[in-house]
């Protein structure tokens, strides 16, 4: 199964209430599969294909204003065009899911793998201080797995989730075990959804705006404070090999896949090479590289960008281990043996 | 009786309920609404809250705000709602009633709103045929932001950017949405009116009600412009605004039913 099949098959498994995109390479796969299923037929799932990335991120807003289980999924330049909406959703505290299947930028790009999105999806991509969680999948399976636990996250927060993939990861077949169909939320928190108003109770409104400036710094603190629990208890990372290492090579999606292998072929060599996969971006798994810095050599971020990730490295180890970059952009994907000969010659091994 | 016997009518008398002939509707909230005296807005807010009231759908209605003079409608319509992004309305009406096909939901938006930066919401949404009600009011202007052209704003017509009149040369022809969208296949009512007489108030209301009525048909988008004044904007009276919205705005953009259950009308007929 491709990546993004397996994305669109655990949307219907989730019990995903609706989904609402527009096409783009290499993510169109995730529309074709659902409309091919038919899930309003096995789930009473909507589908609907939008007149663009903006009106679609904004029907997934009124979508996930009634309180139910919303996702959307595009490609860097149509992530681009949600970012207005995702502000908004944000601001209106609203839980969804948003997948970004990257590819090579700036503007039109390339429609090659790529991971210059980083920053745009880790520091709040659109206007205001916001942030949500952001799950980088290295896998199919977690093109799949990744699906529920982002639900759980945005539902637990009420704040949208992004799934951060590249190319690679949402075209690439690979055996995947899917979890059992999961009922669509028959009984949910309503209590803050616009289901309309009942005698019982006030009415709900679904905004971001307020125009007393008082009101929305508290507004904005408590956005942060929420962002801080996100910090305390969501982060999540996978450690190969890191128990005796003296060089760490830190990579996220298809790029901690690269240096997995560039860790065998270190270890071969007799180097003790490790690897941490950062699986949330946002939270930045910074406590462990914080701890490991003082026992290291160096650390060898590899990328598929200018060089983004490694700004949060660099701020978690503090100085106390050299930071090298080994980088490709527009599309191209290094080897394993490309990023083992970096590792050497970045800390003259 | 009372007054031939001498005796003086006390008020708590006259204040009784058989003698009541019109109350605020409880689905306005106590919120002195925030619009400039002799804005169309106030009015058109409550009809609509009228005709949801007097249908018994308070539990079963979202309505939609979007940017502009009408973004804080939620402060004053005491119903579930949503704000939206600028001209993003019908999207995210269409994403509330297909998570709630049983619901009514509708979106009240200004012309800046509906017909320049969200056309293409406007659009797509009226062609699919979503099953909920569109309220447009147009005042020719951009009101919130400081009386701006519009996409409505006439020929000829003064804003604080087009200081010399609507040049149609350089600055384009003010777009009849309301005639676009009655060309789709997807909207099943499509109406003009305005609020500034007591008939036009009775004709929006009863057209107002149909918007909802529609919604159990499942037959598409009903699309009800207002034509409004914004004396503010126009930098005129109330009462001159209204004489000029009669005046000028009337012969471009003329009352009436445009399409009715689905079939346009030759001719509109005129309702004021």
């Amino acid at each position: 199964m491709k990546g993004n099949e397996a994305f669109a098959e655990a949307a219907i498994r989730a019990g995903c209430d609706a989904y609402f995109g527009y096409p783009i390479t290499p993510q169109s796969e995730v529309m074709e599969y659902l409309a091919a299923q038919q899930p309003h037929l096995r789930t009473g799932m909507v589908l609907l294909q939008a007149e663009s990335e903006v009106a679609a991120i904004n029907m997934v807003y009124g979508a996930a204003g009634t309180g139910k289980r919303v996702m959307t999924s595009s490609s860097s330049p149509g992530i681009s065009l949600k970012q207005e909406g995702i502000s908004y959703l944000a601001g209106s505290q609203l839980p969804c899911l948003i997948l970004n299947v990257m590819r090579g930028g700036p503007g039109l790009g390339t429609i090659q793998p790529s991971q210059s999105d980083y920053f745009q999806a880790t520091k709040g991509g659109g206007h205001g201080d916001y942030r949500m969680i952001v799950l980088a999948p290295a896998s199919v399976q977690e093109m799949a797995d990744f699906v529920k636990l982002g639900f759980e996250l945005a539902f637990k927060y009420r704040n949208p989730v992004m799934m951060l993939s590249d190319g690679i990861i949402g075209q690439m077949m690979e055996k995947v075990e899917l979890f059992e169909q999961q009922p669509r939320m028959t009984k949910f928190d309503q209590s803050w959804a616009t289901t309309g108003k009942t005698p019982d109770r006030e009415r709900n409104i679904i905004t971001s705006l307020d125009l007393d400036p008082a009101r929305h710094e508290v507004h904005n603190r408590n956005l942060q404070a929420k962002y801080q629990k996100m910090r305390e208890n969501e982060i999540r990372f996978e450690a190969i090999d890191c128990d005796d290492a003296d060089y760490l090579f830190v990579a996220y999606g298809s790029c901690a896949r690269i240096s997995q292998k560039s860790v065998k072929l270190a270890r071969a060599k007799g180097i003790r090479a490790g690897l941490i996969r950062p699986v949330t971006l946002f939270p930045f798994p910074e406590p462990v590289l914080a701890q490991m810095a003082k026992k290291l050599k160096g650390i060898l971020a590899v990328e598929l960008s200018s060089g983004q990730m490694i700004e949060d490295v660099r701020l978690a180890v503090e100085g106390n281990v050299k930071v090298a970059l080994h980088n490709r952009m527009g599309g191209m994907v290094p080897s394993p043996e490309e990023v083992f000969d970096a590792l050497i010659k970045s800390f003259s091994i | 009786m009372k007054f031939m016997e001498g005796n003086i009518i006390k008020p708590e008398e006259i204040i009784s309920p058989e003698n009541l002939v019109y109350t605020k509707t409880s689905l306005m909230t106590d919120k002195p609404l925030s619009f400039c005296p002799g804005c169309g807005h106030g009015v058109a807010h409550r009809v609509i809250m009228e005709v949801i009231d007097e249908m018994g759908i308070q539990a079963d209605t979202i309505g939609v705000a979007p940017v502009g003079c009408s973004v804080l409608a939620y402060e004053f319509m005491n119903i579930d709602m949503q704000q939206a992004s600028h001209g993003r309305a019908p999207a995210v009406a269409t994403g509330i009633k297909r998570c709630w096909p049983g619901k009514y939901v509708f979106t009240y938006q200004g012309d800046g709103d509906l017909a320049a930066i969200g056309t293409a919401e406007t659009i797509h949404a009226c062609n699919r045929g979503e099953n909920f009600a569109i309220f447009f009011i147009n005042n020719g202007i951009y009101g919130m932001t400081g009386g701006q052209m519009a996409p409505t704003t006439l020929p000829g017509m003064r804003s604080s950017t087009t200081p010399y009149g609507r040049d149609v040369a350089l600055m384009g022809n003010p777009l009849k949405i309301t005639e676009l969208v009655a060309m789709l296949p997807g909207t099943y009512s499509v109406s003009r009116h305005s609020v500034h007489t007591p008939l036009a108030v009775r004709k929006f209301k009863k057209a107002a009600r149909l918007a909802f009525e529609n919604q159990k048909l499942n037959k598409g988008v009903t699309f009800i412009e207002v034509v409004s004044n914004c004396n503010s904007g126009w930098k005129m009276t109330p009462n001159e605004a209204n004489k000029w919205m009669e005046q000028n705005m009337f012969p471009f953009f003329p009352p009436g039913d445009i399409k009715v259950n689905g079939e346009l009308v030759s001719k509109p007929s005129k309702t004021s």
